[in-house]
């Protein structure tokens, strides 16, 4: 929820363990044990007395530029912002964690009997009175075409996981599609309600390559806005969608201005150039003096990325658990989240942010203990050798840490880091790099000792982990996810393998939980915080409400207008 | 003349072969990739990156990819951008009309205004608007145009509130008037070091000019002083100013580059920046090219104009 100052205060948003009641709340899929719960987060200003036809324009200024418009291409969050408003998944997850149908009439449940009971047969039911932008009808036949074009070996699709699962797909009506999975997967459900968006068939079957088109500069959706004008490196103007299937819209254009720079962004925010402020939003050491601008209303809401700092587990002294937790207990962690970031993100201990159904209440929280520390590493015979600097075994508790180079907070981060381990004996040294360079093979083939990242672990809503944790996911070791920590653990991998099985709420949770906790306990990362982003809106602009499940705040714009 | 134009075109291509192939290697060669922005999103696994580098041709060798794209740069096709998918030429020509619109107007002012301080300081050698000139070029040179820029925005958009904090134009206006209005800031901070690059050239050019014996005869001889600076010296003093004019415009992008991220102009300079960032290798290397030609270009025209203007030079 919302507080005066509009900021969103986590504490009152603790769901913890659910009651049966909160459970049984979670609509058409908790009754199948299986949809996501839900959380009270971020219910600010919903439209109550929306106009009775679009009026007006919202100026969006965004810090990257959107570029990709084909939503099942390789893109990035800033570009989610279109597909949300020019696309529409078959259902999406709401603000409080409920998926909600979109292109479907219903989510698929056991109960409902969409979904097999052993997960491996799908059954949609699609309405039937949606348009595409340009007037033809949405059918089953464009959901077949979206899934099979996702597989297609010559389409350079964005991700295969999950997708690569869907076989025999099959169209039994104009507005219903069957299919089966290879292998049952739970977190698909997620998958499709937050990161896969319908494409037109009609449009798409004729082109010659489904790389390069035009529709890939002109997209045509059954969002609430159709594509207007794209001015290369300056804004795009989408434009109303009168015959939108759903709520709204309710303004008659979205123009999204790339403004690159962070201060020049707050800066036209200030003058009133801009109505909103949206990816990555408003520095943090502007936050405080935002909030006292007339006629701008700040958000200060959760992330679903939790920063931390990422140990190579397969190098030197990081590799024993005994440094990693010392190295933990010598953070000063609130002096980071108070001077650096102006007491503005959360304290955290899982790789879940808190606000999400499988978030595990009562991890071991963390304690600011440099002489606990100092006990730890001397009882583990790792001695203090010359110019302070512990050894054991002719390893030295020494190592790089990197993180993008020019951002500012990050890097004053890396300045307390080295004199808090400093002051156990272990020595930290900066080895920071352009973003294009720091994201690519040094931090995919974990060619770091350690890194300062913030990552969102979440696919959608959905807390499975595998790419990130799994022992078989370490691209260094011929993996196939992310894993770049380089963690292997075979209880992990049992709950992971176990979670992806899972239809029922309940069991998940307890699954995910002990997941939490064995990641805690191993301190695979360590965590500093969860991620948090300040949004400026004009006051008057009504519908803003932030969904910690979506990468971009901007997901409903078809629900904004202006008072 | 036709052989000497010749013989520079023929040293321009090979410049420019030259160019392109430092570039290429050294583009390529930097860590980093067009994927790496992808690294941290949830959604791409290592195996998605891998079939999606295969499928962009990026694990092929280096000079089998410098040679696929210099094959295919000779037939006209530079590419298509990793970002949007657009051609490359068509990326360049949609941001170019931004710049040379700013460019342009930061040129005319910088000329006018560089040209008169430069004349007006000769005439008048170490008086107190002499000083004041050298002074003032002085700090524009070291000023940042990053921070000059800030300083502007804050001072006429926050403050007094008489010009708009960025942008090419208000969205849905896209008249002349809202136009200028949006360039003045960003044209200004741009002239102001190419105004003391002008004023400075054109004072030591100047101060050579009127000591020159011609002109000693010329007064001598009784002619009116206007007509002795207009017709003798100003003519001569501009001869070198074709060649300043010539070299500027790499210097002219570079400011571009900056004042354009400042004023979110949607110009050339940032679309180099955020290529770079993304390593988008085609728009990269295509921006990379066609500046190379752009400078050769203007640095072939001004040694053409000399050599037309002074005969001396073509018998040289």
């Amino acid at each position: 929820m919302a507080d005066d100052t509009g900021k969103f205060g986590v504490g009152a948003l603790h769901l913890g363990n659910p009651n049966r009641r909160q459970i049984f709340q979670l609509g058409a899929g908790a009754a199948a044990g299986w949809t996501l719960s839900g959380h009270a987060f971020a219910q600010t200003e919903r439209p109550t007395n929306p106009p009775d036809k679009p009026r007006g324009q919202v100026i969006a200024a965004l810090s990257q530029e959107p570029t990709v418009f084909h939503p099942l291409m390789p893109g990035i969050e800033v570009d989610q912002g279109i597909w949300w408003q020019v696309f529409s998944p078959l259902w999406f997850i709401d603000p409080d964690g409920k998926f909600v149908p979109d292109l479907a009439r219903e989510v698929p449940t056991i109960e409902n009997g969409g979904l097999s009971a052993d997960g491996l047969t799908w059954k949609i039911k699609l309405r039937s009175d949606v348009k595409w932008h340009d007037g033809t009808a949405f059918t089953a036949e464009d959901v077949k075409f979206s899934l099979e074009l996702i597989n297609n070996p010559d389409f350079r699709a964005r991700s295969r996981v999950g997708h690569s699962l869907v076989k025999d797909i099959k169209v039994v009506a104009p507005d219903e599609i069957h299919w089966r999975m290879e292998a049952p997967y739970s977190p698909y459900m997620s998958i499709l309600g937050s990161l896969t968006f319908i494409v037109p068939k009609h449009i798409l079957e004729k082109v010659t390559d489904p790389n390069a088109s035009p529709f890939h500069n002109a997209p045509v959706g059954t969002g609430p806005f159709r594509w207007g004008e794209r001015v290369p490196g300056d804004h795009i103007q989408l434009n109303a969608h009168a015959g939108y299937h759903g709520k709204g819209p309710y303004v008659e254009r979205v123009v999204f201005k790339y403004i690159p720079d962070l201060t020049v962004l707050y800066t036209q925010f200030r003058t009133g150039q801009v109505d909103y402020t949206g990816l990555q939003g408003i520095l943090p050491n502007f936050v405080q003096e935002a909030k006292t601008l007339k006629g701008r209303k700040i958000f200060v809401s959760s992330t679903s990325s939790v920063e931390h700092i990422a140990p190579n587990l397969e190098f030197g002294a990081l590799a024993d658990r005994t440094v990693r937790e010392a190295l933990y207990l010598a953070i000063n962690k609130q002096a980071i989240i108070d001077a650096l970031n102006y007491g503005l993100p959360t304290q955290t201990e899982s790789f879940v942010p808190q606000q999400a159904w499988s978030f595990q209440q009562g991890l071991p929280q963390h304690k600011y203990d440099p002489a606990k520390a100092n006990t730890l590493l001397d009882a583990a015979g790792w001695v203090r050798g010359s110019g302070g600097v512990r050894e054991k075994s002719g390893v030295k508790l020494e190592f790089t840490n990197s993180t993008t180079s020019g951002n500012a907070v990050r890097e004053q981060t890396q300045q307390l880091l080295i004199q808090d381990w400093r002051a156990i004996g272990a020595a930290m040294r900066v080895n920071n790099m352009p973003a294009a360079v720091i994201w690519g093979d040094f931090w995919q083939q974990s060619k770091f000792n350690s890194v300062i990242v913030g990552v969102n672990f979440m696919l959608g809503s959905d807390p499975d982990v595998t790419p990130r944790f799994g022992s078989g996911a370490i691209p260094a070791k011929g993996g196939r996810g992310y894993n770049t920590y380089q963690y292997r653990n075979p209880e992990a991998d049992r709950l992971l393998a176990e979670g992806a099985k899972q239809f029922d709420l309940a069991q998940r949770k307890t699954t995910y939980g002990n997941l939490q906790k064995l990641i805690r306990d191993d301190l695979a990362i360590l965590p500093l915080f969860q991620g948090f982003i300040a949004e400026g809106v004009k006051e008057g602009l009504q519908g803003f409400r932030p969904n910690i499940n979506m990468s971009i705040n901007c997901w409903n714009i078809r629900e904004w207008y202006w008072a | 003349m036709a052989r000497y134009v010749a013989n520079r075109l023929a040293q321009a291509i090979m410049l420019l072969v030259i160019v392109s192939a430092i570039g290429f290697a050294i583009l390529h060669l930097a860590p980093g990739g067009p994927l790496s922005q992808f690294a941290a999103s949830a959604q791409m696994t290592q195996e998605d990156l891998d079939r999606v580098t295969r499928q962009l041709g990026l694990d092929r060798s280096l000079p089998i990819q410098y040679l696929d794209w210099f094959g295919r740069m000779l037939r006209g096709d530079w590419g298509r951008s990793y970002r949007d998918g657009e051609p490359v030429l068509a990326v360049i020509s949609s941001h170019l009309g931004a710049t040379l619109e700013l460019m342009a107007t930061a040129t005319i002012i910088a000329v006018l205004l560089g040209c008169w301080i430069g004349v007006l300081g000769a005439l008048r050698r170490y008086s107190l608007f002499d000083s004041l000139a050298t002074v003032g070029a002085m700090i524009a040179l070291s000023i940042p145009t990053f921070w000059f820029g800030l300083v502007t925005i804050y001072v006429f958009s926050v403050k007094l509130g008489w010009l708009p904090a960025g942008n090419r134009q208000t969205v849905g206006d896209g008249s002349l008037l809202d136009l200028l209005h949006h360039l003045i800031a960003p044209a200004l901070v741009l002239a102001l070091v190419e105004t003391a690059m002008w004023g400075r050239f054109m004072r030591s050019s100047m101060l050579e000019v009127i000591n020159q014996d011609y002109i000693r005869t010329a007064r001598a001889k009784g002619m009116p002083e206007w007509r002795i600076l207009t017709v003798h010296a100003l003519r001569n003093a501009l001869l070198p100013m074709i060649t300043v004019g010539g070299l500027q415009f790499p210097t002219l992008l570079g400011g571009a580059l900056v004042a354009e991220t400042v004023f979110t102009w949607p110009g050339m300079g940032r679309l180099f920046l955020d290529s770079i960032g993304y390593r988008d290798y085609p728009v990269v290397m295509g921006i990379l090219m066609f500046s190379a030609i752009m400078v050769l270009i203007g640095s072939l025209l001004a040694d053409i104009l000399y050599a037309v203007v002074d005969p001396r030079i073509r018998v040289g």
